[in-house]
């Protein structure tokens, strides 16, 4: 999508995105089924699930006990039946108590049944910061996930994203987990958090065509071309680190990797090869975090291409802060700084 | 510190923590005293369809058909036919057999690692019996009575333990870890009471679509502590899903003790009444108290009348597996004066007493199960043994753990092709043939 695109294009917030991308595989897919905390008749705490039940019924939209264990485990076992579960967990912090059933069983299904079973489920969360959540609804657990053999990871950035991917996600046989970051639920968050934030009806990826339409998985996105450096970035830090390249003036070939297992390597080789240097932003923890994977396999493939070492922007290694969310937050001063050391070199 | 902590609460007696212990160990006399055998016949059938707590009191006893006298008392007698009967024997005769060979089969290294059954036959087979064959089974890794009663072929059994050339599971799993799709049987998974709660989500699925098929899941007491299992009970009784919780107490869980479970405090049975769950505390070594209970669950199940957690109170005779060695924990008398006696041998006096039986074809019977044992062991090592050959191409290591292979298994896959031919110069090319078998 382009900022040339006609006016009066309908324009959808993530939320709404994500809502119509759940409505139409409920419509399309009797097997859908849609379960977690507060997803049904409440229609979820973000509002995601909202008027679903009303509209598809309670055995297709329902809550579930507080119980991520036992959500993740049913949904194996529909998934072995023949649905096609889309389960809500209701922050990605709270997803732990699920990571048996998701690491040691949907992951593992097809292997050790040699295709007998599949577990096609869908794990919606929301993750991320920004919101002033705290440690335990702030987290970015996406490397927990990506270290695991036989699941997948999406991170839309846009609603028009969102929709696709989701989409995708539901109608692929491998369990992924789609983690949404809610901090742009309502807005493209760039960083500034001092500044009004836009809502996403001006911003060029909320035009949001109306039906059935798919972004494969593992496929990312071109958010601008650029000579001077590449940015790896998915989630909110997309929108963070294009601010910070526009507010710097910074010609920057910025890729949004939209999802992280499968990774589109491709992609990536093509833009370090051409601009020789390399930045890898991300809000989760920093070591062993997704960015020190992209920087190994940029080291390991683009090493002759590049110029500068390979730098990394992201959260500290502490739990997510409170008061000091703002300090901890990887914006616009730690990615300048990153910036400015890469093209000195 | 000592000190000061007992200058803080100086007042307040101090306070002790218990930790369990089995009432004997190795070499030990085993005291029976506090045994809950109850008086077979004796226990009240309620209606399938009372409101769970109408089985408190079964929670807490012990469902019992076959009496000391071998004969078949009370309303839990399910009055099965002289044929039924001779099935269930004859199953369980089989599954003793098939764990015979297979424990001998690892001692002599045709394979890792096995895990008999011996003691528990009935919880396997006489409860799958009670079931429709395409109930859906997600079972724990004893129950192979339950695949030998569903009829799934010895020799595919034996081709999965030995991981070779003809294994379904392309030697991808620990043996005994069997699937079977056809039999209605779930992937078997080494993580414990992970399959609870996806019986009850099966079992949410079949009621979502108007099916009439129920699930029926089993576990062991030990596994029962694991939080997977109070998710299933929890989801199991709000959306009242059509499906049996098995609990099989075989009172150690490898060298732990059914206490470490809980057992000092209530029975496992009793687990069911505080989510509101029907429950059953079943003698687990009386095969027609198995049936009866299962049927019994799963005629609740079918009317919509919601799940059942059924307890079966059983020993598990041999060790946890062929990697241990029970006379290091426990006391051999357990096994022998078991006040339960063996299913098998309680259910054969029974059909003896009936005039159903005889010594003597009983005696046949054992011969021909060894016999078609021996067989199906003799097809199946043509497939290979493990340890003895590489039973399967490469490419099936990386195959299936996705849909399709990504890039990064793509030169996975490539590394290990390179490593073969560094490794087995002399195995035939990669992919040569369906099963490149170097041996």
């Amino acid at each position: 999508m382009s900022a040339s695109e006609p006016k009066g294009e309908r324009r959808l917030n993530m939320i709404e995105a994500i809502n119509e991308a759940l409505a139409i595989k409920l419509e399309q897919d009797p097997d859908v089924i849609i379960m977690g905390e507060d997803v049904g008749y409440f229609g979820g705490v973000f509002r995601a699930t909202a008027g679903l039940q009303e509209k598809f019924g309670k055995t297709r939209v329902f809550d579930t006990p507080i119980s991520e264990c036992g959500i993740i485990g049913a949904a194996v076992g529909m998934g072995a039946y023949g649905l096609r579960p889309v389960p809500e967990i209701q922050f990605a912090d709270y997803i732990y108590p699920g990571l048996d059933q998701l690491i040691s069983e949907a992951a593992r299904l097809r292997y050790r049944s040699a295709r007998e079973y599949i577990a096609p489920m869908t794990v919606r969360s929301p993750f991320g910061g920004g919101i002033f959540g705290g440690q335990t609804h702030s987290q970015s657990p996406e490397a927990l996930f990506t270290h695991v053999a036989g699941l997948k990871t999406v991170i839309p950035a846009t609603p028009y994203d969102a929709k696709g991917l989701l989409i995708a996600a539901i109608e692929d046989n491998d369990p992924v987990i789609f983690f949404e970051p809610k901090r742009i639920y309502n807005a493209p968050f760039t960083g500034y958090y001092d500044k009004p934030v836009e809502p996403w009806k001006k911003h060029r990826d909320s035009i949001v065509p109306e039906g059935h339409y798919k972004i494969p998985l593992g496929k990312a996105r071109q958010v601008q071309s650029g000579e001077a450096l590449t940015v790896l970035a998915y989630g909110t830090m997309v929108h963070v680190a294009e601010a910070v390249c526009q507010a710097k003036g910074v010609d920057a070939d910025i890729l949004d990797l939209r999802t992280l297992m499968p990774l589109d390597i491709d992609a990536i080789e093509a833009s370090v090869e051409k601009t020789g240097r390399c930045l890898i932003v991300h809000e989760a923890t920093r070591t062993s975090g997704f960015g020190a994977e992209l920087s190994a396999l940029v080291m390991e493939r683009c090493f002759y291409h590049l110029e500068a070492p390979i730098e990394r922007v992201t959260g500290f290694d502490t739990p997510y802060p409170h008061s000091l969310e703002w300090a901890y937050f990887p914006g616009p001063v730690r990615i300048g700084e990153a910036i400015d050391k890469i093209l000195s070199e | 510190m000592a000190e000061k902590a007992s200058e803080k609460g100086a007042n307040r007696p101090a306070l002790s923590l218990h930790v369990p212990e089995p009432k004997s160990r190795p070499g030990e006399a085993v005291d029976f005293a506090d045994f809950p055998v109850s008086v077979a016949g004796a226990q009240p059938r309620p209606d399938e369809t009372c409101e769970a707590i109408a089985t408190s009191d079964l929670c807490y006893d012990l469902v019992r058909v076959l009496g000391d006298d071998d004969a078949a008392h009370g309303p839990w007698d399910p009055k099965l036919s002289s044929d039924t009967l001779r099935q269930m024997l004859r199953h369980m005769a089989m599954v003793r057999a098939f764990d015979e060979r297979m424990f001998r089969g690892q001692r002599q290294g045709k394979t890792s690692f096995y895990m008999k059954c011996t003691g528990e036959e009935a919880t396997s087979v006489a409860a799958s019996m009670a079931l429709a064959s395409d109930d859906m089974i997600f079972p724990s890794y004893r129950q192979q009575g339950i695949l030998i009663a569903r009829g799934y072929p010895l020799t595919e059994m034996i081709n999965q333990i030995y991981s070779n050339k003809a294994d379904k599971l392309k030697g991808r799993q620990l043996p005994i870890m069997y699937s079977s799709r056809e039999h209605s049987f779930f992937s078997i998974s080494g993580n414990l009471a992970t399959q609870t709660p996806q019986a009850v989500g099966w079992a949410m699925a079949s009621a979502i679509k108007g099916d009439s098929r129920i699930a029926a899941t089993w576990v062991g007491e030990g596994s029962t502590a694991e939080g997977d299992f109070h998710s299933a009970c929890t989801f199991a009784a709000v959306y009242n899903a059509p499906v049996i919780l098995n609990v099989v107490n075989n009172q150690w869980a490898i060298s732990s003790f059914s206490g470490f479970a809980g057992a000092e405090r209530t029975t496992f049975a009793a687990r069911a009444l505080g989510y509101g769950i029907a429950g059953l505390r079943v003698d687990g070594n009386d095969a027609l108290a198995c049936y009866a209970a299962q049927q019994w669950a799963a005629n609740r199940a079918r009317a919509n009348a919601g799940p059942t957690l059924i307890e079966f109170f059983t020993y598990r005779a041999e060790g946890h597996s062929t990697s241990d060695d029970p006379s290091g924990y426990r006391s051999a008398q357990e096994r022998e004066e078991w006040p339960l006696g063996d299913p098998v041998m309680r259910l054969k006096k029974h059909m003896i007493g009936l005039g159903e039986w005889d010594e003597e074809r009983q005696e046949a019977m054992d011969a021909d199960c060894a016999t078609l044992v021996k067989l199906a062991t003799k097809d199946a090592e043509k497939n290979g043994i493990l340890g003895h050959g590489l039973h399967h191409p490469f490419r099936t290591m990386f195959e299936d753990v996705f849909e399709e292979l990504p890039w990064h298994l793509q030169e996975q896959a490539e590394q290990a092709r390179r490593e073969r031919e560094i490794k087995w110069p002399d195995a035939p090319p990669y992919d040569a043939d369906e099963f490149g078998d170097a041996s």
